[in-house]
């Protein structure tokens, strides 16, 4: 019966893409697409809440429960050659959150502008003086009248500069232990008083920012959850943070399909990626030490995978997402580092090219992309406090 | 298949976890080293064993088994390796059976799997002869003569050889030590004339093996499966034998790793539990993390090899290499965090280690395993 119905649906979705998705923006069109194509196929595709597809269709989103997500997801990739996407920091971080502790107000007002990509959020988390120890945030809110006057500076604020508004700690309770004195507040950044520095990273990007606040002001109504109550809804937002990020390393879910003696190893792997550096064409790698180290991190990725997938499968058998869950993000950033390490060894001194002439725009790209992933392991919580967290959580280890 | 057990592998895993810590906990087996017990394990607990079904879960039905998997055998294994009960499953059942049922006629199977079902016969692979893993390296020679063959050879590490009803013997009926043709299965019997079987003295305390055949005389019912194409036969029986150690060794590590966790929230040093300590607490998250892994892949293993999946072997591999690492980590590192007391004699972690080690080094370890993954992956 339900099958019947997840037909008929994909049905739909199929009309719906062949009426709606740009023919230059579908597999194999022989039009480059346009800048207008591209803003139609966003404007199509987040018109109907598919940016978000599982939210509410009342906040813009798509209504979706998730066996309908997963055929949405799989006819558009049949269909476009890529899926419309808005800032993570909306759909991923603060939208789940909202739709958790935000007041039927604030949902009605934020959740479709995040849907549309009309508003670009950044997380105003960490300080100069308070990083992994988050809780010491300095920033400070004092409520004048409809609004909370905001003074402070946030710092690693990704994407601060293309944004139009934050999701901000700040602190309320200056008397209070350092928990209890915080507050989640949402505020617009075209504002006098907001100062936005990016800083170079050491990729040559310039992806976060240092911003500083005077006089900024937060209205009353953008008090998200209670007034001193913000720190249980910046932990959860840092779950949804930390389960983002671990699966986007693209690492393998262990559903490889079948791989014998000399058949050709599936693509987008580790092996497939250094092999036109280590020679030897097809089958077996040459290099004995280079080969044994990608070897560990495909066996690696491959139980990460099935990790991923057994917590997913206790979860639905009712038996809670498990223990596991706490280590998928050290995990996944950790390998997402390894693997740009072994890459890097693999391309030699091609991989040492910064710009210009002599190297391959994906050869500068992957030497950008080993340096960023660096950060992989700092940002979302770094991978000592990840390892803290399971001591503590998992393993009841004593403080 | 679901990497989460089903109602009736939780009821094994109850069941077997009970029965061990019961009566084969870890006091058992030594009790059974200190006394050198030549047979290495208790026949009436095997007999117990079997009333329970045990021998028989991977076994068909209709040679006296209850048609279950590698699965369901896996999950009684990790318990086994909790409290290292050393009995003959993976010897008797993953590879002596086993290759009866791969290879054996009707008659053999007959003959010979309703009795390991009743925990009766007691079975054997005599396969290895080099000190680093390598089935493929078969020296002894099987020559055909008259109605019959004639076999020589050297056989080592043969476990549970000590006490086999029937030996599977390996030997060459054609081609060189490597070649994967040319290998012919027999079954010889402990006593046959020019047999010499004498065990072994293992760090792990488990029982082996060294058999020395002399001109051993069999008669061509004693051939199992076809001649020259034992490798058939041997190398899915592996793959067979790297997931149940992984499953044995995943209970090691599980075990080894929750004594250890708890050790550090008793023991006092500097006024504080040594729990208290980053440098400890990072190193035990970091085990909680190796452990979780070494149990997916294995369970996947498990499932991979009874739904006869493609990729079977491979995930085999992944699981033994996997699990290997960890059980060798957690098994290091929890000796290390017990201090002096770990390097007693008389402290059971010392007892994990060496099974863990024994273990790990049975039918390839990690080095070996990873080779074969790359390979079968492709690279
Ligand atoms: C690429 C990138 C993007 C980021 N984007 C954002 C963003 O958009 N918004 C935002 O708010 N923040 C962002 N961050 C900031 C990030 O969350 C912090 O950098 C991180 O939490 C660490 O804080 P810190 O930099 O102050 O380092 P510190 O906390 O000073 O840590 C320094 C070192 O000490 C270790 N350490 C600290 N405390 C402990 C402890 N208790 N036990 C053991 N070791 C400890 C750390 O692991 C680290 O190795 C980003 C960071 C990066 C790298």
């Amino acid at each position: 019966m339900q099958d019947v119905a997840l037909e008929d649906f994909r049905q739909e979705i199929a009309s719906w893409l062949e009426a709606n998705c740009p023919a230059s923006l579908r597999h194999g069109a022989d039009v480059e697409p346009t800048e207008e194509d591209r803003q139609a196929w966003l404007e199509a595709y987040a018109g109907r809440g598919f940016t978000t597809p599982t939210w509410p269709s009342e906040y813009g989103g798509g209504g979706l429960d998730k066996h309908q997500a997963r055929v949405l997801q799989e006819e558009t990739a049949r269909v476009a050659s890529y899926a419309p996407v808005v800032s993570f920091f909306g759909t991923s971080m603060l939208g789940p959150v909202l739709l958790e502790f935000g007041n039927e107000e604030q949902k009605q007002e934020h959740l479709p502008k995040i849907t549309s990509g009309e508003i670009n959020w950044c997380q105003g988390y960490s300080e100069p003086g308070a990083g992994s120890d988050l809780a010491s945030l300095q920033t400070r809110a004092v409520l004048e009248g409809n609004h909370y006057v905001i003074n402070g500076s946030k710092i690693w604020t990704t994407g601060a500069n293309r944004a139009d508004w934050m999701f901000c700690l700040v602190r309320t309770d200056t008397d209070a232990p350092k928990h209890d004195g915080i507050s989640f507040v949402l505020f617009d950044l075209h504002q006098p008083g907001v100062t936005i520095s990016p800083i170079q990273l050491i990729s040559g990007a310039s992806e976060f920012c240092q911003v500083f606040f005077e006089d900024v002001k937060a209205e009353k109504a953008n008090l998200v959850g209670p007034l001193n109550g913000g720190w249980t809804i910046a932990k959860r937002l840092l779950q949804h943070e930390r389960a983002m990020l671990s699966g986007g390393t693209g690492l393998g879910a262990g559903r490889r399909k079948k791989a014998k003696g000399a058949a050709p190893a599936p693509k987008g792997m580790l092996a497939e990626a250094a092999r036109p550096y280590l020679g030897g064409g097809e089958g077996r790698l040459d290099d004995a030490a280079m080969r044994d180290r990608i070897a560990q991190w495909e066996l690696d990725s491959l139980c990460f995978g099935l990790t991923l997938r057994r917590s997913g499968e206790q979860a639905k058998a009712g038996q809670g997402p498990g223990a596991a869950s706490s280590m998928f993000k050290l995990y996944a950033s950790e390998m997402n580092k390894r693997r740009a390490e072994i890459l890097m060894s693999a391309r030699g001194s091609a991989a040492l090219g910064w710009s210009g002439e002599g190297f391959t725009p994906s050869e500068l790209m992957e030497t950008r992309g080993w340096l960023r992933s660096k950060g992989n392991s700092i940002e979302g919580g770094t991978s000592e406090v990840q390892l803290n967290v399971i001591a503590k959580r998992v393993l009841g280890l004593p403080d | 298949m679901s990497l989460v057990l089903t109602e009736e592998q939780e009821l094994i895993k109850q069941t077997a976890a009970e029965f061990v810590q019961e009566k084969s906990p870890v006091t058992e087996l030594r009790a059974l080293r200190d006394a050198e017990d030549p047979v290495g394990f208790s026949r009436g607990l095997w007999k117990e064993m079997s009333e329970l079904g045990w021998p028989g879960i991977p076994i068909a039905e209709e040679h006296g088994g209850s048609g279950l998997g590698m699965a369901e055998l896996g999950v009684l294994l990790e318990e086994c390796g909790r409290t290292l009960a050393p009995y003959p499953f993976l010897s008797t059942v993953v590879l002596g059976a086993g290759a009866i049922e791969r290879a054996g006629t009707e008659a053999q199977k007959q003959t010979l799997l309703p009795g390991v079902c009743k925990g009766e016969t007691l079975l054997a692979l005599a396969l290895e002869e080099t000190g680093r893993f390598a089935p493929g390296h078969v020296e002894t020679r099987a020559t055909a003569e008259g109605s019959g063959y004639r076999i020589s050879g050297e056989k080592r590490f043969v476990l549970d050889g000590q006490v086999a009803d029937q030996l599977v013997v390996v030997a060459r009926t054609s081609g060189e030590a490597k070649d994967r043709d040319g290998l012919t299965l027999f079954l010889v019997g402990p006593g046959a004339k020019g047999c010499d079987v004498r065990r072994t003295s293992m760090v792990d305390s488990r029982g082996a093996a060294r058999v020395v055949l002399s001109d051993v005389q069999v008669s061509n019912d004693a051939v199992l499966g076809e001649v020259g194409r034992g490798a058939d036969v041997i190398e899915p029986l592996l793959d067979r034998a790297a997931a149940a150690l992984a499953a044995e060794l995943v209970g090691i590590a599980s075990e080894v790793f929750e004594r250890t966790v708890q050790y550090l929230k008793t023991r006092e040093q500097f006024g504080v539990r040594i729990g208290t300590f980053q440098a400890l607490k990072h190193r035990a998250a970091h085990m909680f993390c190796e452990l979780e892994l070494a149990q997916a892949v294995t369970l996947d293993a498990l499932r991979a090899l009874d739904e006869g999946r493609a990729d079977a072997s491979r995930i085999a591999s992944a699981a033994k290499a996997r699990a290997s690492d960890t059980a060798s980590l957690v098994t290091c590192e929890g000796l290390q965090m017990h201090g002096g007391i770990g390097m007693t004699d008389e402290e059971e972690i010392g007892l994990f280690l060496k099974r863990a080690k024994a273990a790990e080094l049975a039918f390839g370890d990690s080095a070996y395993h990873r080779d074969r993954f790359a390979t079968l992956t492709g690279f």
